[in-house]
């Protein structure tokens, strides 16, 4: 903790001086800064990965498009502040603040028009995908490694928060949830966990490898919130088709229009959304939060030294406070995705118990 | 807004990311650990069980020493009564039997007074007869002639021999 702290105040003593080097160095242009687009591009994706303390370097990952005339790949590196790269006969730059493509790679034709080619590009948030799965990996690798070795001795320290976790999700949500086919679906909801929970805490380090903005992005929960839908469709049972297209509702009702289908089957569908939006809108709302804390600093400095010497101290201190609440969020969000995910597998698994005592109750 | 259009990029490696997390955690990691995880819950499961049992033993062995200490107190207790009861029966027939021979040994002296008082008498009675006919003899001897004198002493005789008896 100590030590930590030592890191801590190490990297301020660091960062202050190159910072307000930089406000000056960077002249009256550079001075004013636009909160909006510092927020969004944090939030957003990029083609390279930001080094700390520095605005003009980043990590260059390799950029994967299919232009016009087939695959091009080259280093991100080729095409940062503006630079348009040739391979053969395309060529390709990140398009402009006015451009419709903002920010992203564009394929530039001969007459001078942008058009988006099919783009694979390994941008920050693939590269920090590809981290969190190597990470997910390495982690629950140890523990099995451990358990080859000692049995069933439990894990103590770090491997054993990670049982605890697994203990957690599987014994109280997927168990409790799903009963005897816990075994079956507990593979895929506790990948789910793992992977949301790590690219959460991921997304909270400021620096490489973390800081991308990953389970704040739609089409991340999009991906976990289509797989989810799959995973409940396909191993849904008869009992849960009956209930969407014929349902235990009176006639009128589903004939000759079919009112309560159309209401299931849209039910289907709002569930991975409801579960996109739930992940994305809270991942994002506690980056932003942080972000705009810590531009009320720049903010608040332009305005006098004293109001920023101010807000430097308060928004730290809310910053700090806001990261370690993040880590709680981390946590809630990815067992709140797992367990959303474990009702919706379970609901469509359920055995058709209730249809028959009630109707043993009507008969009677 | 950038934010709310997913990005196909992204979507198409995020299948590929999550598809090969998946393939690696399922194949190699969840069985090890579901295995492990359950195996373990279910070797508490026992332990606790047979901790329960043997509890209950323990309490079941503790239960028959005490009916064991119980039923030797019992035992005990009853023994000693018997042997109380045993001592005062002794006693009582060694007193009834000591009672029945002082009884036999009063009888047989109370016999031999009887005995004695009736040959005494029978002496007695011989000699009064004897002592009877003496005076007899003498006052027919003294005083025949006078009838009166012989009525009177015969009564005075008679009457000494009553006074006598």
């Amino acid at each position: 903790m100590k030590r930590l702290f030592l890191i801590f105040t190490a990297i301020i003593a660091i960062a202050v001086p190159r910072t307000s080097a930089a406000g000056h160095g960077e002249g009256d242009d550079a001075g004013r800064i636009d909160p909006k687009e510092i927020i969004f591009e944090h939030l957003g994706d990029g083609y390279g990965w930001e080094v700390p303390f520095d605005h003009h370097h980043r990590i260059p990952l390799p950029v994967i498009v299919w232009g016009k005339d087939g695959l091009h790949v080259f280093s991100s590196a080729r095409v940062t502040d503006g630079q348009t790269y040739r391979d053969g006969d395309a060529s390709f730059r990140i398009a402009g603040k006015d451009s419709e493509y903002r920010g992203k790679i564009v394929e530039i034709a001969p007459d001078g028009s942008e058009s988006r080619p099919f783009d694979l590009s390994v941008t920050k948030n693939v590269c920090a995908l590809f981290i969190t799965v190597i990470a997910v990996t390495a982690v629950l690798m140890t523990l099995v490694r451990y358990y080859r070795r000692n049995g069933y001795r439990a894990p103590r320290r770090g491997l054993g928060f990670v049982e605890l976790l697994i203990d957690f999700i599987y014994g109280s949500v997927i168990k409790g949830t799903l009963g005897k086919n816990a075994r079956r679906f507990a593979p895929y909801l506790l990948t789910v966990f793992f992977f949301i929970f790590g690219m959460n805490l991921f997304g909270l380090m400021v620096v490489f490898p973390g800081g991308a903005n990953l389970t704040g992005n739609i089409a991340v929960t999009l991906v976990l919130a289509l797989l989810t839908f799959l995973v409940t469709n396909i191993f849904g049972n008869r009992h849960y088709w009956k209930e969407i297209f014929w349902p235990d509702v009176p006639l009128w009702l589903k004939f000759p229009l079919p009112i309560m289908p159309v209401i299931e089957v849209f039910g289907m569908f709002t569930k991975p959304a409801a579960l996109t939006v739930r992940l994305f809108a809270n991942m994002m709302g506690g980056h932003m939060i942080v972000l705009v804390l810590t531009l009320l600093i720049f903010i608040f400095a332009a305005v006098s030294a004293v109001a920023g010497g101010v807000a430097t101290a308060v928004s730290m201190l809310f910053s700090v406070f806001m990261l370690l609440i993040d880590v709680l969020v981390s946590f809630i969000q990815a067992y709140v995705f797992t367990m959303l995910s474990t009702i919706f597998i379970s609901l469509a698994n359920e055995e058709p118990h209730h249809e028959a005592a009630h109707k043993v109750e009507t008969s009677k | 807004m950038e934010l709310f259009t997913p990005d196909f990029g992204l979507i198409f490696w995020m299948f590929v990311a999550f598809g090969v997390l998946f393939l690696i955690l399922w194949k190699f990691a969840w069985p090890v650990i579901l295995k492990s995880v359950d195996s373990r819950a279910d070797l508490i499961d026992k332990g606790v069980e047979y901790a329960q049992n043997a509890k209950e033993q323990l309490d079941h062995a503790q239960q028959s020493a005490d009916e064991l200490i119980k039923s030797a107190q019992r035992r005990q207790a009853d023994m000693l009564r018997e042997a109380d009861r045993l001592k005062s029966q002794i006693v009582d027939e060694a007193r009834t039997a000591a009672q029945a021979e002082a009884q036999k040994v009063m009888d047989a002296a109370q016999a031999s007074i009887v005995q004695q008082q009736k040959e005494a008498e029978e002496a007695l009675r011989g000699s009064v007869g004897a002592i009877a006919l003496d005076i007899a003899q003498k006052v027919v001897q003294q005083r025949l002639a006078d009838d009166e004198a012989q009525q009177q002493l015969v009564d005075k005789l008679l009457t000494e021999i009553e006074s006598k008896n």
